[in-house]
């Protein structure tokens, strides 16, 4: 420290001495450069004032005293900005350390999430999920059961961020330890809504909806607890309709039921489940339509359901000036034709 | 070695003669224009907070010495002690970012980089001595 304060000063009095002699601007390049080099030292601010002052003391000693008594004056006005200046590399490191980790925690997450789409003959499946900064507040799942039936659930933690991953690992260990056996949507979410209220803050809600697509009959099941309602796209018509189930969101009640719904699904037909972050995102205008959203979907329709999400994901984030505001998840299931 | 001098704190006024007493010890220890510019901010924040939470207490200066290796080190050690509130969670205020102290690195984290050392003992309801110190380089 003081080695380099000594180095600082010399180099200091060197180039300050060119720059008087020739007033140009290399010399005040040299300054620019020199402000780099005592920042990668951490001098702080009052000690760059001393740097000046002693280099005046060589090449101008007969000034007033009035000058001298100044800068004083000003070390003492520069000692706010040294004790901001040194807060500041502190907070710098304590930053990193939080980032580094926030990045193990997010990879740690990501394990939470299904690598792959369960391998289904009778059905294209795609799904995207994208957390607005670096942990999620969403979370989905597939499973497949005995009778190659399969599930397929999502979930939204209102809020974002940690405590919203923090939550979501519980969504995940309440899924992984229901019973074995397929169980029907509404039984489902009423076996997780009671581990959500037992083991949650009652401030935090999680919204959710499960499905379950049975291949033998090609009718979609599926409950709804205060989620986003998804779609589906009837093909022969070629339009598309709310899919919406009623329901409380989990956690907030102990006793909650929930309705099931059925849907026939023709082959083309395919069922859209997302999180509120796709259709809350928001441009100059305001929130996109749910109608803005359901015309993308069908603009790539021809392609795959993994071709779709991914489309419709870019264009919504490139609306958004890619940055997301809200955790994004949008799943896609096919009934091939 | 040196007398030591007490300030009694209990306005304005009291920050700026510890201040003062703080520069010209700083002064006669020999200190250079930056340190003694640390020396006398160090008093003044911690001048400052007894002001502002305890309402009164003092600020005791000495000029002290340890002898060491390289020879004998000489310093700077200021005490400051109220019989205020005291402060409930030390750690909380040691914390940099903690907000009541004004932010941007002041509050007794900032007075800690200033210092060389630094040492801190509060009772809830009895008070606080805070003592730092500050070696000639």
């Amino acid at each position: 420290m003081a080695d380099s304060y000594r180095l600082m000063q010399e180099q200091y009095v060197k180039i300050l001495k060119t720059y008087l002699e020739d007033k140009n601007e290399i010399g005040l390049y040299q300054a620019q450069q020199f402000s780099k080099k005592v920042l990668e030292n951490q001098i702080s601010p009052e000690e760059v004032v001393s740097l000046h002052i002693e280099a005046l003391e060589q090449f101008y000693p007969d000034l007033p005293q009035g000058a001298w008594d100044s800068f004083d004056f000003l070390i003492e006005i520069m000692m706010g900005y040294g004790m901001a200046y040194r807060e500041h590399q502190i907070l710098r490191d304590k930053q990193k350390e939080l980032e580094s980790e926030i990045n193990v925690a997010a990879n740690m997450q990501q394990t939470f999430l299904p690598d792959e789409v369960p391998d289904v003959e009778e059905l294209d499946i795609g799904v995207i999920s994208v957390p607005a900064s670096k942990m999620s507040g969403d979370y989905y799942h597939f499973v497949k059961d005995n009778n190659g039936c399969v599930g397929v659930a999502i979930a939204d933690i209102i809020g974002k961020g940690v405590p919203a991953a923090l939550c979501m690992s519980m969504i995940k260990y309440g899924m992984d330890s229901l019973p074995e056996q397929r169980l029907q949507p509404g039984a489902l979410l009423e076996n997780l809504n009671r581990v959500v209220e037992q083991n949650v803050a009652s401030n935090m809600f999680i919204t959710m909806m499960y499905g379950s697509y049975d291949p033998r009959v090609h009718h979609f099941y599926y409950s709804g607890a205060g989620h986003e309602p998804g779609f589906f796209y009837n093909r022969a018509e070629d339009t598309f309709e709310e899919l919406y189930a009623k329901g409380l969101v989990l956690g907030l009640n102990r006793d909650t039921q929930f309705r099931e719904y059925h849907k026939k699904i023709e082959p083309g037909d395919f069922i859209v489940l997302l999180s509120d972050g796709v259709t809350e995102c928001r441009t100059a205008e305001g929130f996109i339509e749910r109608e803005e959203l359901t015309r993308l979907i069908h603009q790539y329709s021809d392609l795959s359901a993994q071709e779709i999400v991914n489309n419709v994901f870019y264009q919504l984030e490139k609306l958004q000036g890619f940055s997301l505001r809200d955790d994004f998840s949008l799943i896609i299931l096919r009934r091939k034709v | 070695m040196s007398v030591q001098s007490n300030v009694e704190v209990h306005s304005e006024w009291g920050i700026v003669s510890a201040r003062q007493a703080g520069r010209n010890l700083a002064k006669e220890l020999g200190f250079g224009g930056v340190d003694q510019a640390r020396i006398t901010t160090a008093i003044s924040e911690l001048a400052r907070n007894i002001y502002l939470y305890a309402e009164k207490g003092e600020i005791v200066l000495e000029g002290i010495e340890k002898k060491e290796a390289g020879g004998v080190h000489r310093g700077l050690r200021i005490v400051a002690k109220d019989q205020g509130p005291g402060i409930k969670s030390v750690r909380e205020v040691m914390e940099d970012g903690y907000t009541t102290s004004g932010g941007l690195g002041a509050g007794l984290p900032g007075v800690k980089r200033l210092m060389d050392e630094f040492d801190i003992d509060s009772i809830t309801g009895e008070g606080t001595v805070i003592t730092v110190v500050k070696w000639l380089r």
